[in-house]
């Protein structure tokens, strides 16, 4: 039986902000263990939580950039649970009254646009990190009280490949604004997915599992599908689902029940009482609105109108804002949008690729990228002499017209100089010459190769076509 | 008198007319701890050294002829769950007994700033959960009035202490009536102020919403000296309250003339033992004979006060009681063989009984199923009562009432019988329900103990709650008795 699929997303991010969420320890990932800590994250009696203004507006931020509703105030509550990584024996986070309210990403599923609600964005407190080795546990309280906000999503979402989407979407809209690293890597992005299968028409919502440890948008999209198989098998052998958690392991490709003993939890909310309710008002918003740099979609549609470009390509550089901010840098000093976009999504991305590196990594700057692409259109250097000048500037950081200059790339387009050259190789290539008069229009091919390689690939390629027929028609 | 006898205002006079030095303070506190400490047991730990050296920087200071303020070179001893740099601080708890902070509560900073001599760290209930300082860990404190009797609690230590004169002022932390209830039962002066008014930074908390730092001392005068010194503004905790610095010194005014004193008869039902009640009702015509008008007043909430303080400041006690793990600081149970097992024996064997049995008390009335049954119902009733007080306070200026059914009970009387013990607190939590400023100040005695009364204001009136105290104090003479405890020589301070 074909079942629909309900999915629900639940997903941390964690704020980067200058210091901690209620203290002022840097906030910063890294660090010796335990160096970024003082009496409050240590959670040492007697100390009490001072709110982050800058935690506050960085939510405010982000809710706003999702469309979001920020309620006139919210509180504070504490989630009780003991673990050796949270130090207060709670966590600090928000539940009756949270942050912000109803709001939605956009994301396009083959070509159709498709809006996932968010139910709610809360802030909160993180835990430190626990480091299992075989015989003990050591704790880690550097992370302890870094800001975090929690965006659910209403259960909208209807595939696997829609929840991966959803976050590449959340991650590039919380990039552009610069409020998180969105680093699913070193879990400042960390998703839990709730799932359930109904048959298609029914508005009853079938059981549903919570999976976690979904570290990567890749293991978010195998988790989630390996769960419905796994939702449809059991339901086809006509078995119930189990209301659980799982966790998903990537390596065996599965995922497993977590132990009851770490699931059972009664948080037992209450309201903190050491925080007053933090009252936002209409102008703080505002404030904070103004601050909200364009985002991807709207940047998607600027880049198709006003630069002409292929929605493949405005999709692509505009998925990332350093991209996009990027691409709009090199069109300042080189005004050629589809030349440009070519460069960046095809070359130097393989680059970056090839050497596992980001974009803020690379040497090579708007400036020169520029001016590498204007030297091809003058015809200073032919577009493949161009390519060795491209891995040239990555690698030195150098630019285009010093390497140009340095290892004597100018394209040769002295037409007397090439002349001599093209009537010594037609001179030698009799064989060629007469395959070329029987109509073997490969074998001009060949004999341009052969200027080519005699010029190091210097000779301007058209000139040489030119000067070939020139010589072999007369 | 013996200079460890007298009041702060009076050593202050001394120290500027250089009749004393603040080392001769020093040394008369010490020399007092030294002859009852073995049978009184009010500190938990004196801080001798650290004390001397505090004393010799004043009377340094007096040296060289600069200005000292009113509190310097003035023995303070605080209760032992506020933090002190480099000090233990035990909150008389098996969990903390080795723990030393690496900062100093904010308080502790302003009564350091101000040359205070920091005599030691006085003994209470665990975690401030208590009325009698026998749920410390360590041992009872006894009543200097009569030592088979308790000294009250939580801050019994720093109430018997300056009763006993083994400090001149001291510092404790008022929860449901932990500083008023050991003031009656010691026969001394105790203020809790306003929720707000004092930072609660660098306090053990027990109950959040509840707890507040205030005064023990030996009258009201040193009372505004000591609240000048510790009220005001932190911005690390951001529960305390930002206003205008007040000098309370000039609340120290004789006069009632025209002022409102509403007698709420909740506070005289069932249970309030006739003498005391008596003592407080002749203090009410002292007042009124002062010229301040008298009515009784009704507040149809208050019978709810008690139940409704004990779900919500166990509930809370509950959380704040959750990061003594055993993992960063405290005791830690020497065996475990998981992570359960080192959570269940380490606060199994480092929490007393009356801790564990608040926490299991706030835990339940947080759980999923009676939440709304306890916890939430509990804070609709704290609004109401709030609302009492708020409607009172638009006809009366001030409240007065009994601190205690009783005066103090004797050691192991109640210790094994909660509800009882509980009781005790019945008329001193509704200051704390709504954050009210409350004094205790001596009214009367029976049977030699003291009695206190209870005087309430609105918010932030602690100047109207002083006044009245004053006046009372300067027309009374129960202020001037001392328990006669192993030689003091009482009389005119």
């Amino acid at each position: 039986m074909d079942r629909e699929i309900i999915i629900g997303l639940e997903t941390h991010v964690e704020l980067k902000t200058k210091s901690k969420i209620f203290c002022s320890c840097s906030a910063q990932f890294g660090g010796e263990p335990n160096t970024n800590t003082c009496p409050r994250c240590l959670a040492m009696p007697g100390t009490l939580p001072v709110l982050n203004k800058q935690a506050v507006e960085f939510a405010m931020k982000a809710a706003l950039a999702l469309n979001c509703e920020i309620l006139p105030f919210c509180v504070f509550d504490r989630k009780n649970y003991f673990y050796p990584d949270l130090p207060k024996g709670f966590q600090t986070s928000q539940y009756t009254y949270p942050l912000a309210r109803n709001g939605y990403i956009d994301i396009k599923v083959n070509g159709k646009t498709r809006r996932i609600r968010i139910n709610r964005i809360h802030l909160e407190d993180d835990a430190g990190k626990s480091i299992h080795e075989k015989n003990y546990s050591l704790v880690d309280l550097n992370r302890a009280g870094v800001p975090l906000i929690e965006i659910v999503t209403e259960p909208d979402i209807r595939s696997p490949e829609e929840a991966r989407l959803y976050l590449e979407k959340l991650k590039a809209i919380l990039e552009y604004t610069e409020v998180s690293d969105c680093r699913m890597e070193e879990g400042s992005l960390r998703c839990d997915a709730n799932i359930s299968l109904r048959p298609f028409g029914s508005d009853k919502l079938g059981t549903k599992t919570e999976i976690k440890n979904l570290n990567s948008f890749r293991s978010v999209q195998r988790g989630l599908e390996y769960e419905v198989w796994r939702q449809n098998q059991a339901l086809d052998n006509g078995e119930e689902i189990v209301q659980e958690t799982l966790q998903w392991d990537e390596d065996l490709g599965v995922t497993v029940p977590m132990r009851s003993k770490e699931e059972a939890h009664d948080y037992r909310y209450f309201p903190e009482p050491d925080l007053v309710p933090t009252v936002i008002t209409e102008e703080w918003i505002e404030a904070v609105r103004s601050t909200i740099p364009e985002l991807p979609d709207s940047r998607f549609k600027r880049f198709v109108e006003e630069y002409g470009l292929p929605e493949y390509d405005a999709e692509v550089l505009t998925a990332s804002r350093p991209v996009a901010d990027y691409y709009e840098a090199c069109l300042k000093f080189c005004p050629d949008p589809k030349a440009v976009s070519n460069w960046v999504m095809v070359d130097l991305f393989a680059l970056l690729k090839a050497n596992n590196m980001e974009l803020a990594d690379c040497l090579i700057s708007p400036e020169n990228l520029g001016e590498m692409i204007k030297l091809i259109k003058e015809g200073t250097i032919s577009s493949k002499i161009a390519k060795t000048v491209f891995e040239e500037m990555f690698k030195t950081g150098k630019t285009a017209s010093t390497i140009v200059e340095e290892k004597g790339l100018v394209q040769i387009s002295d037409e007397g100089e090439l002349r001599a050259l093209v009537e010594r190789v037609v001179a030698e290539s009799p064989k060629s010459v007469e395959d070329y008069k029987n109509g073997k229009k490969k074998a001009l091919g060949f004999m341009v190769g052969q200027v080519m390689k005699e010029t190091k690939g210097k000779a301007n390629p058209q000139l040489v076509n030119k000067l070939l027929l020139e010589i072999l028609d007369n | 008198m013996k200079l460890n006898e007298l009041t702060a205002h009076r050593l202050h006079e001394m120290l500027i007319n250089r009749e004393v030095s603040a080392r001769d303070i020093t040394e008369a506190v010490f020399n007092r701890i030294d002859e009852v400490e073995d049978e009184l047991k009010a500190y938990v730990r004196t801080t001798k050294d650290l004390a001397y050296q505090q004393a010799e920087e004043v009377d340094q200071k007096i040296q060289r002829g600069e200005n000292i303020p009113p509190l310097a070179g003035i023995p303070i001893a605080l209760k032992d769950n506020i933090c002190t740099k480099g000090v233990h601080t035990t909150c008389s708890s098996k969990m903390l007994e080795n723990f030393i902070p690496p900062y100093d509560a904010t308080v502790v900073e302003k009564i350091k700033e101000n040359s205070a001599v920091i005599v030691g760290k006085t003994n209470m209930d665990e975690f401030a959960m208590g009325s009698s300082t026998e749920t410390s860990a360590f041992y009872p404190t006894k009543n200097p009035w009569d030592i088979t009797r308790v000294p009250g609690g939580s801050s019994g230590g720093s109430a018997a202490a300056v009763a006993a004169d083994e400090t001149i002022v001291a510092l404790g932390s008022d929860t449901g009536g932990s500083i008023r209830q050991p003031a009656a039962f010691c026969g001394v002066v105790g203020l809790k102020p306003t929720y707000g008014v004092v930072s609660r930074y660098g306090v053990v908390a027990y109950a959040s919403s509840f707890d507040q730092v205030g005064t023990i001392t030996k009258d009201v005068t040193d009372c505004a000296l000591l609240l000048n010194v510790i009220a005001g503004h932190d911005s690390n905790d951001t529960t305390s309250v930002k206003r205008e610095k007040v000098d309370y010194t000039k609340a120290l005014i004789d006069n009632v003339k025209g002022l409102k004193i509403g007698v709420p008869k909740e506070y005289f039902a069932e249970g309030l033992d006739p003498e005391v009640e008596k003592a407080v009702l002749e203090s009410v015509e002292v007042l009124k004979s002062m010229g301040a008008q008298c009515e009784e007043v009704s507040l149809p909430h208050l019978k709810y006060a008690l139940p409704t303080y004990c779900i919500i400041a166990m509930a809370e006690a509950s959380a704040n009681m959750a990061r003594y793990d055993g993992i960063r600081y405290g005791y830690r149970t020497p065996e475990a063989s998981d992570l359960i097992e080192l959570y269940k024996k380490t606060r199994s064997e480092g929490f007393g009984n009356e801790v564990k049995r608040r926490i299991m008390l706030g835990t339940y009335a947080l759980s999923t199923g009676h939440y709304d049954a306890y916890y939430l119902k509990a804070q609709k009733v704290r609004t109401l009562i709030k609302q009492d007080f708020e409607e009172i306070f638009k006809k009366v200026d001030v409240l007065l009432a009994p601190v205690t059914p009783d005066v103090a009970f004797r050691l192991g009387e109640k210790v094994d019988d909660p509800l009882t013990m509980y009781l005790t607190d019945s008329l001193t939590v509704p200051a704390n329900i709504a954050g009210l400023p409350a004094i205790s100040i001596p009214c009367g005695f029976k049977e030699g103990m003291p009695i206190g009364l209870q005087i309430l204001a609105k918010h932030f009136a602690e100047a109207t709650l002083l006044q009245v105290a004053y006046t009372f104090e300067r027309n009374t003479d129960f202020h001037r008795r001392k328990p006669n405890y192993k030689g003091q020589e009482g009389g005119k301070n």
